[in-house]
């Protein structure tokens, strides 16, 4: 189906590889800034996605699509609970920086 | 020759890519919310185009309605200095760049190489259904074959929900609230008092 319209799925891939890095890339670029390694994960997250509409259309198989929803509802799951830590965090320490987590610390 | 998706694949792409990249290296978090929207959007076309119409409208609801606008709330509830955070970012950007290079490689290796054995191209577990609607053909199997995990699905959103609510919910002690049951079980001789006013006299 994308072959038709001269799309490879290694097109998609490739963005999708891209996205990928970026995501991870961004993790370890903003190591001190919680908020930017939430959307990092986002980004990841959307990477996957992609790969799997790629398999899907490339595949003509719609299950594809629908692992791609699960994965869209654990996404929003994972950045609404995400978030409501970092708010938490917040308030108890008035900073949302990675290094000041060691509370825990023995 | 460049026929049209292919033209509008290379645009959203390009600009999916550069909209990432802004995303990391944007100093003000707002910034990086707004270029995540960007990445969204985008990279709903790339859905539309490889005929995911109804995930494509999906994301943009929800993540460009419900989770940056989720991003947006938090980052401008918070009053952090985000320009200090930058500070040591420096210090990561080596492993950063090699453990990025050595991934992306990797990926597009796999990318490049991999081949699709026919026994896989003839053995879709649902076929796509060129004459039905995407939307409708999902719906068809999203509640019939899938609806555990639909069920599933749902489940992890009301745990989420549930859970962030737990979280954030905070009792402040100085706070009147209504207590239903006080209030219900409250008789006739505890709220009103009779007094017998003499007549000329007053209180």
């Amino acid at each position: 189906m994308l072959a038709q319209v001269g799309i490879g799925l290694g097109h998609y891939l490739t963005v999708g590889a891209l996205l990928f890095t970026i995501g991870v890339f961004g993790i370890f670029l903003n190591r001190r800034n919680i908020i930017v390694i939430l959307m990092s994960v986002e980004l990841i997250l959307l990477a996957v996605n992609i790969n799997f509409i790629a398999f899907s259309a490339e595949l003509g198989d719609l299950a594809g699509q629908i692992f791609a929803l699960l994965i869209l509802t654990v996404a929003a799951a994972e950045a609404a609970i995400g978030l409501a830590i970092l708010v938490i965090f917040y308030r108890n320490r008035g900073s949302i920086a990675v290094d000041d987590v060691n509370m825990m610390k023995g | 020759m460049m026929t049209l998706p292919l033209f509008f694949f290379y645009l959203f792409s390009i600009i999916a890519v550069a909209s990432a990249l802004m995303v990391i290296v944007a100093r003000n978090p707002v910034h990086s919310v707004l270029y995540l929207i960007v990445v969204f959007v985008n990279s709903a076309g790339l859905f539309m185009l490889a005929g995911a119409e109804f995930l494509a409208l999906i994301l943009i609801v929800v993540y460009v309605g419900a989770v940056a606008v989720l991003f947006l709330f938090v980052v401008m509830m918070l009053e952090v200095d985000f320009g200090q955070m930058r500070r040591g970012i420096l210090q990561y950007m080596p492993i950063g760049v090699v453990i990025g290079a050595i991934l992306l490689l990797e990926l597009l290796l796999v990318a490049g190489s991999f081949v699709i054995t026919p026994e896989v191209m003839s053995s879709s577990v649902i076929p796509i259904d060129n004459t039905m609607e995407n939307t409708r053909a999902i719906g068809l199997v999203l509640y019939t074959r899938y609806v555990y995990l639909f069920q599933a699905a749902g489940a992890v959103l009301l745990v989420a929900m549930i859970g962030a609510i737990v979280l954030t919910l905070r009792h402040k002690p100085n706070i009147k609230r209504q207590d239903v049951v006080r209030q219900t079980s409250r008789k006739r001789h505890e709220a009103v008092e009779i007094k017998s006013v003499k007549s000329g006299e007053g209180l």
